[in-house]
């Protein structure tokens, strides 16, 4: 029982770390909560729901298929918010910290009722991508589903780990990040940086959302506003603007919500409740979360 | 000073307000010959952390030429301008803290598309020995001094032709001073030219050949730095004597 839930924790906790990552790669740089985050993943999943319904004639059904869908749904959902960013956050930029913010409600409030519009008012069923097996894991049932996600996630975090400590564009967006008008001095350009931060924190964001949608079976125009809310929770849990403090929070809140649904008494209502006084608590004893450091002024 | 080589960095009427309303810099006029070492002198507020930061292009100027190499300079960005080969050790040191000394270094690299460069981090290492037993340590936990030298060693990984110094003294002790200077003197042989801002006059004036003296953003005195160390009005003004 105990294993079960561990591993269905782990597999929301990995869901909500991608996620949290794109806001906290974002605020890291521009200390700007991207609200339409959100919305990214739920258009990752549609995008995915679209190439699933596209891509088996040209890959077929297998892993090939699979990882194609992936990756596709990853890049259209960087490239939209590389776009957003583009149009509705850069020229308000020196204008004032609230206009972005408000932008962001903005183009949260435009995605979700352009796809509820356009696409569908209703649930669409999401479909199996593989066909899902059960492996028994001392005494427990771990579905190939959970597995699949979960080495996903993980997949693409070590990847992520790899490029901001390994490579140069990486450094140079921890260089934007720490002082960005001295990383200016060094020859790097700034927007240009701001740019591939959105593409990669909006890939992670559609991949979580193309897992959502694995996980859930069915997609929804507003199935971002929920896991969007909480991994933002999760991020200001690790301490928002720490990429460690993100992974680290959005697991803290998986397994925390997977336990109490499961030990306290009518607790798979409490859930959300339970994710939202974390960030409360968070907020009033340890404002700058696990990981991050005390919150100095940028001058 | 008519005389020598074409300007390298040269401000001709240059303009500029702080903040919303503070008129820092009225009309300032100076110029940098390649292969100079030139000082700026001040006291605190005069304008001269404005001068910097308008050639490097963090500050747009109202109006005024400022020309690098024969290039125009405003409305470029940062970026930009530094790849022309100037960089500026700003003011305050600003390394990245939380990135280690050699990421910082290899920052300071960024423009050079070079895949081997470590003749340049043999350079640094051999110019401030401390950096390199201070490698994988990061920035932020790195000593004032420490922290100058590193800013100075990220500066020249990106080679410049002109080295702009944001008060390389400002708050280290003497003796760290003495070897910044040093140093600064040290470039310098190696070609670089260097543009040198200082409250510390003295030791401004020392390690420089000519020097500029800045007054609430106006230029009050240009002149060889050894004539200005005897000058009159700039002791009594800005070296205590």
């Amino acid at each position: 029982m105990l294993i079960q839930q561990l591993v269905n924790a782990l597999t929301l906790g990995a869901i909500y770390s991608l996620i949290a990552l794109g806001y906290t790669l974002v605020y890291g740089i521009l200390a700007m909560i991207n609200f339409a985050h959100s919305e990214v993943l739920m258009l990752g999943a549609f995008m995915a729901l679209g190439l699933a319904a596209l891509l088996p004639a040209i890959f077929g059904t297998g892993v090939v298929g699979l990882v194609g869908m992936f990756i596709l749904s990853m890049a259209g959902a960087g490239v939209i918010n590389v776009l957003v960013e583009r149009f509705a956050y850069r020229p308000l930029r020196h204008i004032s910290r609230l206009a972005p913010l408000i932008s962001a409600i903005g183009v949260s409030i435009i995605l979700q009722n352009g796809v509820f519009l356009w696409i569908s008012t209703q649930s669409l069923r999401f479909p199996e991508p593989v066909a899902i097996g059960q492996v028994p894991v001392f005494g427990a049932t771990i579905s190939t589903l959970q597995i699949t996600i979960l080495a996903a996630a993980l997949i693409l975090m070590g990847l992520l780990h790899f490029f901001v400590e390994r490579t140069k564009l990486g450094k140079a967006m921890r260089a934007c990040s720490d002082d960005i008008q001295t990383a200016g001095l060094m020859g790097i350009n700034p927007d240009y940086i701001i740019a591939l931060t959105f593409f990669i924190g909006g890939a992670l964001g559609g991949a979580a959302g193309v897992l959502y949608g694995m996980n859930y079976g069915s997609i929804k125009y507003n199935l971002g506003f929920l896991p969007g809310a909480k991994a933002f929770t999760a991020a200001v849990l690790g301490g928002i603007g720490n990429i460690r403090g993100a992974v680290l929070g959005g697991f803290i809140l998986g397994i925390l919500e997977v336990l109490a649904s499961g030990y306290i008494p009518n607790g798979a209502q409490w859930r959300d409740v339970i994710a939202f006084t974390v960030l409360i608590i968070v907020l009033l004893v340890r404002p700058s979360g696990l990981l991050g450091e005390k919150i100095a002024e940028k001058v | 000073m008519t005389t020598g080589p074409p300007a390298m960095l040269e401000l001709k009427g240059v303009h500029a307000v702080y903040g919303k309303k503070i008129r820092a810099l009225k009309g300032v006029c100076l110029e940098v010959r390649a292969g100079e070492v030139v000082a700026l002198i001040g006291n605190n507020g005069a304008g001269k952390t404005t001068i910097m930061k308008t050639v490097a292009g963090l500050l747009k100027p109202e109006k005024g030429v400022v020309r690098f190499q024969g290039r125009d300079l405003p409305g470029l960005p940062p970026d930009q301008i530094m790849r022309m080969g100037l960089s500026l050790v700003p003011e305050g040191r600003r390394i990245f803290s939380r990135l280690s000394v050699m990421e910082n270094l290899e920052m300071g690299a960024y423009s050079r598309r070079e895949k081997d460069l470590s003749r340049e981090y043999d350079h640094v290492f051999h110019l401030f020995p401390v950096l390199g037993k201070r490698r994988s340590q990061l920035g932020g936990t790195l000593s004032g001094g420490e922290q100058q030298m590193l800013a100075m060693g990220r500066a020249l990984m990106a080679a410049p032709k002109l080295l702009m110094l944001d008060e390389p003294s400002m708050g280290l002790a003497p003796v760290v001073v003495d070897k910044i200077f040093e140093i600064i003197e040290l470039i310098n042989k190696e070609g670089v030219t260097v543009f040198l801002v200082e409250q510390n006059a003295k030791r401004a004036l020392r390690a420089s050949a000519r020097a500029y003296v800045l007054e609430t953003g106006e230029i009050v005195a240009a002149a060889d730095s050894a004539a200005l160390l005897k000058d009159p009005a700039v002791q009594k003004a800005y070296l205590g004597l």
